[in-house]
């Protein structure tokens, strides 16, 4: 068969999502996502260099209904990649393969990054609230 | 015909990533192990910094031991997902042309935001 034209695996229209897959392609979602969450980060530091004025801009854009959705998804984003990280790393040394770890595992990252995101939201209004 | 390469030497450098792959692999996974206190650590202060105006946000920045960690969370951060987009590049635009201008395009892209970021981060600790 010619080099360009031979079957592409896998085919993901054939089986049934499930928790394993679900999860492997959110942390390439999530992942993909933070770098745009990267950039962020780089506009947020080097607004501070642009003065006062421009930083403040910043700070009311990621602070507005807008920037805080976006920040609420990175949050989440950056939690379930850590988590989900970790888990390739057990993973990469050769733990955690039986479905029922698999399974366990998987449900503790979604738990984790679910729980931290609500956390560090609640931490971020009190902060706020005290300013 | 004789075949004098070894079964190795033939199939060297035909997957998806050409050479070095076990080295990116290994790359990548460094700078996520340093990102998992460096994110944590991250988080905790962007979360302090909510709201804060120009002044304690130059603060922040300069205070003892920050500089240093923000420069090393930029590094990791720039590393490890310009290695990532890479691999996904790798996996999904097969057209060569595209191929090779997206990996440029995001190798240098991470590059320069990179040294931007950590540029900006001296200039706020040293003041100007």
């Amino acid at each position: 068969m010619a080099p360009g034209n031979r079957p592409l695996s896998p085919h993901l229209q054939v089986y049934r999502p499930q928790i394993t897959s679900l999860l492997s392609i959110l942390h390439r979602i999530t992942g993909v996502a933070l770098v745009g969450g990267a950039l962020i980060f780089t506009y947020w530091i080097s607004s501070a260099t642009y003065g006062p004025e421009v930083f403040a801009q910043a700070q009311s854009i990621l602070g507005s209904w807008f920037g805080r959705l976006v920040l609420l998804g990175m949050t989440f984003a950056l939690y379930y990649h850590l988590a989900n990280g970790i888990r390739h790393m057990a993973w990469d040394v050769g733990w955690g393969y039986e479905m029922p770890k698999l399974r366990l595992t998987g449900w503790l990252v979604v738990l984790f990054s679910g729980g931290m995101t609500v956390l560090t939201f609640a931490a971020a209004y009190v902060v706020a609230g005290a300013k | 015909m004789m075949e004098f390469r070894s079964s190795l030497g033939r199939v060297r450098g035909l997957g998806n990533s050409k050479e070095g792959g076990i080295g990116h692999w290994w790359a990548e996974r460094l700078a996520a192990v340093a990102l998992v206190p460096l994110t944590l650590w991250f988080v905790y202060s962007a979360v302090l910094m909510t709201g804060a105006d120009a002044a304690q946000f130059k603060a922040w920045v300069g205070a003892y031991g920050n500089p240093v960690l923000l420069i090393l969370f930029t590094i990791a951060v720039y590393h490890h997902g310009q290695m990532a987009l890479t691999v996904i590049i790798e996996d999904y635009v097969h057209h060569e042309a595209a191929n090779l201008i997206a990996l440029v395009l995001v190798k240098l892209g991470a590059f320069f935001c990179a040294t931007y970021t950590i540029f900006c981060i001296v200039r706020l600790t040293f003041g100007g």
